[in-house]
This record gives C-alpha cells, structure tokens and sequence, in this order.
C-alpha cells in the first residue's frame, strides 16, 4: 500500500480516537466540571484563608502528605540548584565572550561553542525538568489526598536522571555529541533521562489509582499529560536512525519547541493553578475555562515548532501549520491568563505578605508575555525580522525564566519548610533573591529584544551588509550580561537559603 | 483511576497527530524530493566527514546557520550567500546542520564565496587578524606556532604583520577547512527532466 494511504487512515483513526476521548469526556462530566470542584484543593476551613509562607503559618492537614516522599523530592529540588547555579554561571561566561571573545580562549574546554550547549542543557536538563518535576510530585499527594506511593522508584528515578546529566555534559566536553541543538547529549546517555522520565510516571500513576477524590484538579491534567508526554518526544527525536537532512531539521525543533509546549510549560502552569488560588485562599476565578486552556494547549502546541524554520528548506503547508497553530495558542494563553490575572486581581494585597506569590505572579505574567509574543511572531512578517537573531534568546529566556524559573522558584520556596517542617533562616532574603532575580530577566530580556530586532532589521537592509548586523548588537550584548550577573546573583541567594534551610538548627537536634 | 484515562487518551492523541504530521509526513514527502539524483551536492569525503565533527564538536551551529532564505524573507541573497536552499541540498547531512542564529554569517556556500584555504587557517587561528569587527571565538589550540625567518613546513603560514611568525595547522584544523571548501550549496539542482524523471 501506498505510504501516503497508510498516513491519511492512521490520522484519521487518530482523530476518531480523539473524538471518541471528547465523547467519553462528555459523558463522564469533564467537560463542563462543577465549579465546586476548584475548591477541592483547600483542608478543612482553608477557604478565605491564606497558607502563607515563611510565616509560621504551616497547616497541620497537609503536614503527612507533605513529607510522604521526603527524600525523592529533596534530591530532585537541591539536585537541582545545584544544576541551576552551574547553568547560569556558563551562561554567564558565554554571555561575555559576545563582547570579549578573546575572554578564555586558549582552550578548547573553554570555548563558546562548548559551553553555549552546556549552559543551555544544564538548564533544561538540570535545572528546569528535575526541579518542576520534585514541585509536582510534591503537589501530587496533596492533589490525591492520599501519600506519595512506590517512593523508592521516585528517588531511583532522581538518581538515574542526574547521572544522565552529568555523563551528558562530560560527554559534550569530550566530543560525544548528537549535534542537534536541544539533543545535544549523545543518544546512550538519553537513554538514562527517558528512562527516568517514565519512572517518575510509576508513582504518579500508583498514587492516583488510589486516590478516592471524586475530581481531578487541574493540576493533575497538566502533570499527567506532561509525564506521558516527555518520554515520547524524547524517545522519537533522539532515534537519529529515523531522522536525516532536512526532515532531521523539521524532528528536531518539533522536540525543541515541544520540550517546552508539553513539557517544562504543562508542569509550570499545573504548579502556578495550584499555589495561585493556595496561597490567595480563594478558588480560581473560572474553572470551567481551564478546560479550554488545558486542551488548547495539548492540541495547539503540539504542532508550532516550525515557526523555527520559516523560510527555510521546509514543505510550505508545514510552516503555514505550525503558524496557525501559533497563533492558535492565543485560545489557550488568554483562557489561562483571564484565570490567574483575574484571581490574583481579586486580592492583590496578599502580594505584600507572601514572597511565593511574588514569584508565581511573576511567572504567571511573564507566560502571558511571552506568549502572545510567540504567537505574534511566528507571523511571516515578524517572523522574517526576528528570525535568525538575539530576539529569539530573548524570548526564550523571558519564557524559561521569566515564566518557568520564577514559577519554580516559587514553588521550591513553598514546598521546602513544609517539606522538612522547619522555616527558612532568613525569610528576608527569599525577597532579596525575587527582586534581584526579576530585575536581571526584566534587564535582559528587554535589552537582548532590542538588540535583536535591530540585528534582524539589518539583516533585511538588501543595501546594508553583515558587518551592520553584528555591531548594531554590541551595547544589547553588554547589557545581556548586566541582567545576567543580576540573575546568577539571584541563585547564589537560593542556594544560600536552600542549604540554610536543610541544616537543622543546634538546638533542634537536642530536641 | 477515575478519570485519570481521559487524559491519558487525550494526550496520546494530540502527540500521536503531531508525531503523524511533523515526523511522518516531513519523512514521506521530503524523501521523494531528496532523490540523489536531483542533488547537485555529492557525498563528503572522510576528511571533510572529520572536519564536519569537529565543526559539531566546536558548537559552530550555535552562530552560524547553513539555509539560504528566500529573497522574499530576508537579504540572504544580497550578501552573497547564494540561492535559496532546497531539501535536496542536504541529503547527506547527518545530523543535519541548518541552525537558526546568524551571530555569524551564513555556511551554505561558504566554500564557493571564500576558496582560500590559507584565509580559512588564519581565520581560524585568531578572526580579528583578518577581519577587525569580528566576535568569533578563535581556535588557537588547532594551530602550533613557530618562529622562523623562513617558512618551517609546507603547510605553515605567515601570520600578517608578523615577519618571522608562522602557523601550523594541526590534522584538525585541515580537515575543518577541507569541510569549509566542500560547503558549495549555490550550484543548480539537477532538472527532474535530466534527472530522468
């Protein structure tokens, strides 16, 4: 049979399952959910109230569920700062090599090209996956209402995926290289992170098969999804047997745009639906529309990675795909923004009490931000302009940090003294780092925008020449390494709490 | 499980059409186009498959991209990069080069638009001897350097302003240069027609 025949029958059987998942949905209720079912996230008398943090204020319901995995997510969340810390001091690095190039240049260690892929892997790998996923295998017990399950498989889980990060990024520094961006790490190391990935599915999995609650939090769809989601993208695009040429280009930034649609951006939105409404004491602001921004997502930003080779060597219809599902997101985007902007809106003044708020605000709006700009410049015209250019970081730090990071700091700084039941040393300085860490993604991401476009707008001047495009960035480049110092000051911060925090106080170990 | 498997089927779903679409139609249809015989390229010898490593291993991608937009998009044409690229032109890439940042200019016809390979060496060595604006790393541990009043070796060569300063291009860095001389994307495809299609 024809190739082009078996594609048209399976795409069909896929969009009849799809349907068929809608029928099943509409029968069991999904779709249109009961409202009260947004207050299942609240203990006994919590509504009205706030579970503020760093103040004393930790209530005792949750106290078992909270320290039923302590272990795993320990090693998870400090594991990853850890990673966090090493990631930012090379992107740092690589940021002064754009104006200093000579800057540690003798070696080959030490080159841009060595640590740009480590930076960017670090974080992803190091940082973003493990830290959002000890943040919402932390919520899962409190979502189920039942302890965190199969506890062993989660730190297992956690062990085998760092050692995957580590044998990685020394596999890059030795030459072990896939050389596609975002898959950098060399295949046999991948295994070990696809492998971990679908471990952390096992307790997930047990624990809701447990649970006796009536109703899924919105959370948990976000969460289930992105835990069946990630081995699958990870698995296909690093089976480089199947890929080459040009389609090995169209896999790969169908991974890389995917990565953050349905993996560090689900497990980021899931954690900012539950703190948000938690920490304001007050359900969100409309549940129902949660429907639609969860299965917006699922379907429209699974198709835009392509708005990353527009103009390139790629069939037209795919491109033109990938635009229209971009600008698509905006159903979704605007749903979820409504959501939390309205909630937080509501009672903003619990702002000036809870520092976690700070930061799952921030990260909810920069999402907004950063997303309305995704769609807007996945247009051709746009896109032909930023394309190629600083803007493209730019973006992507605005969502990575501006959104994810700040969401997960966030989160981190929640979980950790309910975790291990003891407060933060010096609460003051979980301020300090937001402040410190808001400043240097605001500095950056607006400066890096700037020079960007400029760079593409010379990179459209027929009359102009290249030289013009790279020495127009210059001052953008230096004030990139501005925010930059900012945010890695930031995280040196978060470490400092994060280890004051874990060390027991003297008189405590008496006790 | 509750009603944990809606979304468990949900999500399959919406991956297994994005898998359908973005990895097994790109598959199908660019491999009907990405026939040998319509390619004007011709498949990389070892040393310039060598070079093409380290040109992986030494993060080049992460600055340069090797894809011609068309004149449409942007100046690509007007800065001498050559015509704009087509599927065919990369059937022996693997893994595929096109990157997506232009920090540095555009690869695809490198080797037509600079044929010198004592340019490349130089370029190589240190980028601001040659070209003053640059913010390319250089990559002097490719190279060893020697002082002579005449030339050391066959392959050595005078570092400009310098009159007894040479340098040495290791094994590496020749084949990186032999990978530069092969980038020649701006030649014709071959018509369907004479392709005996």
């Amino acid at each position: 049979m024809d190739a082009k025949v078996i594609f048209l029958i399976l795409t069909f059987s896929i969009s009849v399952l799809g349907m068929l998942a809608f029928v099943v949905a509409l029968i069991q209720k999904q779709v249109l959910v009961p409202s009260s079912a947004a207050k299942s996230i609240f203990g006994h008398g919590e509504v009205g109230h706030s579970e503020l943090d760093a103040k004393g204020n930790m209530s005792e319901q949750w106290r078992v569920l909270d320290q039923s995995a302590k272990v795993p997510i320990l090693l998870f969340m400090v594991s990853s700062v850890l990673w966090l810390v090493l990631g930012s001091v090379l992107g740092l690095l690589v940021s002064f090599k754009f104006h200093a190039p000579e800057f540690l240049g003798t070696e080959a260690f030490l080159t841009f090209g060595k640590l740009r892929p480590l930076h960017l892997n670090i974080i992803a790998y190091g940082w973003l996956s493990p830290a959002a996923l000890g943040v919402a295998m932390w919520l899962v017990p409190r979502l189920t209402k039942v302890p965190l399950q199969n506890v062993r498989t989660l730190f297992a889980a956690g062990v085998i995926w760092n050692i995957g990060v580590i044998l990685g990024c020394v596999g890059v520094l030795f030459g072990l290289n896939d050389g596609l961006e975002w898959l950098e790490f060399w295949w046999p190391f991948d295994i070990l992170l696809a492998v971990a990935g679908a471990m952390v599915a096992i307790p997930l999995f047990r624990t809701i098969y447990l649970s006796k609650e009536e109703h899924l939090y919105v959370t948990m769809w976000y969460i289930i999804c992105a835990l069946i989601w990630f081995p699958v993208l990870f698995v296909i695009a690093n089976s480089h047997f199947l890929h080459s040429g040009v389609q090995q280009a169209i896999a790969n930034w169908w991974f890389a745009h995917n990565v953050l649609g349905l993996w560090v951006t689900p497990l980021g939105l899931g954690i900012i639906y539950y703190l948000l409404p938690k920490i304001i004491g007050h359900p969100i602001a409309s549940y129902q529309l949660s429907l639609f921004g969860f299965w917006g997502l699922a379907l429209f930003y699974s198709q835009v990675g392509m708005h990353h080779l527009l103009g390139g060597p790629i069939p037209t219809w795919l491109g033109n795909l990938s635009i229209v599902m971009s600008v698509g997101m905006a159903i979704p985007v605007v749903t979820t923004a409504i959501n939390h902007h309205v909630s937080t809106y509501r009672h903003f003044h619990v702002l000036k009490d809870s520092v976690v708020l700070r930061f799952i605000v921030f990260g909810a709006m920069s999402y907004t931000v950063s997303s309305l700009q995704g769609s807007l410049h996945s247009l051709r015209t746009f896109n032909y302009v930023t394309h190629f250019t600083h803007w493209t970081v730019s973006h992507a730090h605005l969502g990575l940090y501006g959104f994810t990071s700040m969401v997960l700091f966030g989160g981190i700084y929640f979980a950790l003294p309910r975790l291990v039941g003891r407060n933060f040393k010096h609460p003051e300085l979980l301020n300090l780092h937001f402040w410190v860490a808001a400043a240097g993604i605001i500095i950056y991401a607006v400066g890096l925008g700037i020079g960007g476009w400029l760079q593409g707008q010379e990179l459209q001047n027929v009359n102009g020449s290249f030289e013009q495009s790279v020495t127009i960035t210059m001052p953008y480049l230096v004030i990139r390494s501005v925010g930059g110092t900012l945010m890695l000051l930031s995280h040196c911060l978060m470490l400092y709490n994060v280890v004051s925090i874990l060390r027991p106080e003297k008189n405590e170990v008496a006790k | 499980m509750k009603k944990a498997y809606i979304f468990v089927l949900g999500g399959t779903s919406t991956i297994t059409l994005s898998i359908f679409l973005f990895v097994l139609a790109p598959r199908i249809q660019v491999s009907r186009i990405d026939s040998e015989a319509m390619s004007a390229q011709s498949p990389y010898t070892e040393n310039e498959l060598k070079g093409r490593k380290t040109y992986i291993d030494s993060g080049c991608i992460y600055c340069h991209s090797q894809q011609v937009r068309d004149p449409i998009a942007g100046a690509d044409k007007y800065f001498g990069w050559g015509r704009a690229s087509l599927p065919s032109d990369y059937i022996y890439d693997k893994p595929h080069l096109l990157g997506t940042m232009r920090t540095g200019p555009d690869l695809s016809n490198i080797g037509s638009r600079q044929p010198s390979r004592d340019w490349h060496h130089l370029h190589f060595y240190n980028p601001r001897l040659l070209v003053g604006w640059s913010i390319m790393p250089g990559f002097p541990f490719f190279y060893r350097v020697e002082t002579s009043r005449e030339s050391p070796k066959d392959s050595a060569i005078r570092i400009p302003g310098k009159t007894d300063q040479w340098i040495i291009p290791s094994e590496e860095a020749e084949d990186l240069v032999s990978y530069m001389m092969s980038l020649k994307r701006d030649r014709d495809p071959i018509k369907a027609s004479e392709a005996g299609k």
